[in-house]
């Protein structure tokens, strides 16, 4: 056994863990949609063409056909320069 | 003879001091010192360029003009060693933490740092993390004994230099502005829900999470932990790993379904 450490505190730290994980997460991570048209060359979390291996593999920002996971209903309402994002692949110009 | 024309092309590709190579000729002359220079210099800004998207935050600290020097210099004498360029420049850290004319900046080799486990986090292989409610099942007998196992993606960066506050500013996530409070700053990078998360953390969570991913016990992480920090609250920094996607399991001896 350690040192410091007695049976007693890792039980009540056991406890004190268990209680904050009840408690409602202030901030819960919100649910999320991909985005098309959105993502900066080298960012796109996935679909960027055949024959690439997905993520970080866009060759051009705001590639149409390369998706970033948002906030669900962000979307649409982001401007680029093309455009708003997408929530299919689309055609951006080239 | 193949093999020989080759190296000699590339070896002279990084070596300025060094001559064209005999064997390279061009349809218009026989020794292209123009050509071969322009191919010698693409070589190197692609690299240069490749190190500045891989160090975005890195490069805006310094400025543009400063971590093009820097990283050619990098380039010159750290060729790649691994056809995928996504590995570029894990030994960058290193380089910069030597580089004179950046002494004058003496957190910015772990800027570097921060920003290469990110890029880690990144591209680290997906598996989903541990539900935080597994630690209900676990009862206080067997606290002491557990283990961690942690997701690819979760690594600690220590810093003596306020580093997450540094990068915060310089990502675009606080408004830039001086830094009242300069203190040391420990980063615990994740990678929940496939996006790269930094957070700081407490010099006393980094202790007992390197503990723990070093395969410590519960019991012995926590011992260190303690002795850096006699206050420190193991239950509020066990709740919020549970949070933080950095787990994918718990081990019990016995194990938590017996």
């Amino acid at each position: 056994m350690a040192a410091f450490v007695s049976k007693a505190m890792l039980a009540a730290s056991l406890a004190t863990a268990v209680t904050l994980l009840n408690m409602p997460q202030a901030s819960a991570a919100g649910e999320r949609e991909k985005c098309y048209g959105v993502a900066l060359k080298g960012q796109n979390d996935c679909a960027a063409g055949p024959g690439t291996t997905c993520a970080g593999t866009s060759k051009v920002d705001y590639q149409g056909n390369a998706w970033k996971l948002v906030p669900k209903g962000t979307c649409v309402t982001m401007q680029t320069p093309f455009g708003p994002g997408s929530l299919e692949p689309i055609t951006r110009p080239s | 003879m193949m093999s020989i024309t080759q190296s000699r092309f590339a070896e002279a590709l990084l070596d300025r001091t060094r001559p064209v190579p005999a064997e390279v000729t061009s349809w218009t002359s026989s020794e292209p010192v123009r050509r071969y220079g322009v191919y010698r210099n693409n070589v190197a800004s692609g690299l240069a360029r490749a190190l500045a998207a891989r160090f975005p935050v890195t490069e805006k600290i310094v400025g543009e003009e400063f971590f093009t020097a820097m990283a050619r210099d990098f380039v010159l004498t750290h060729p790649p060693t691994s056809p995928v360029l996504l590995h570029y420049g894990a030994d960058f850290t290193g380089f910069v933490a030597d580089f004179v004319p950046a002494a004058s900046l003496p957190y910015l080799p772990d800027i570097v740092r921060l920003e290469d486990a990110q890029i880690r986090a990144y591209h680290a292989r997906d598996i989903a993390p541990i539900a935080p409610d597994v630690l209900m099942r676990i009862t206080s007998e067997r606290m002491s004994g557990l283990s961690f196992r942690f997701h690819p993606a979760a690594s600690i960066v220590r810093s003596a230099f306020p580093i997450v506050t540094i990068w915060s500013m310089n990502a675009g996530l606080l408004p830039l502005a001086p830094i009242e409070d300069w203190r040391a700053e420990d980063a615990l990078v994740t990678r929940p829900e496939l996006s790269v998360v930094t957070r700081q953390i407490s010099p006393g969570s980094a202790i007992l999470l390197l503990a723990l991913m070093r395969d410590a016990t519960l019991g012995e992480a926590f011992d260190e932990a303690l002795q850096a920090d006699p206050d420190f609250d193991l239950g509020r920094n066990l709740a919020e790993l549970m949070r933080s996607g950095a787990l994918v399991d718990i081990v019990a001896e016995p194990s938590l379904e017996a």
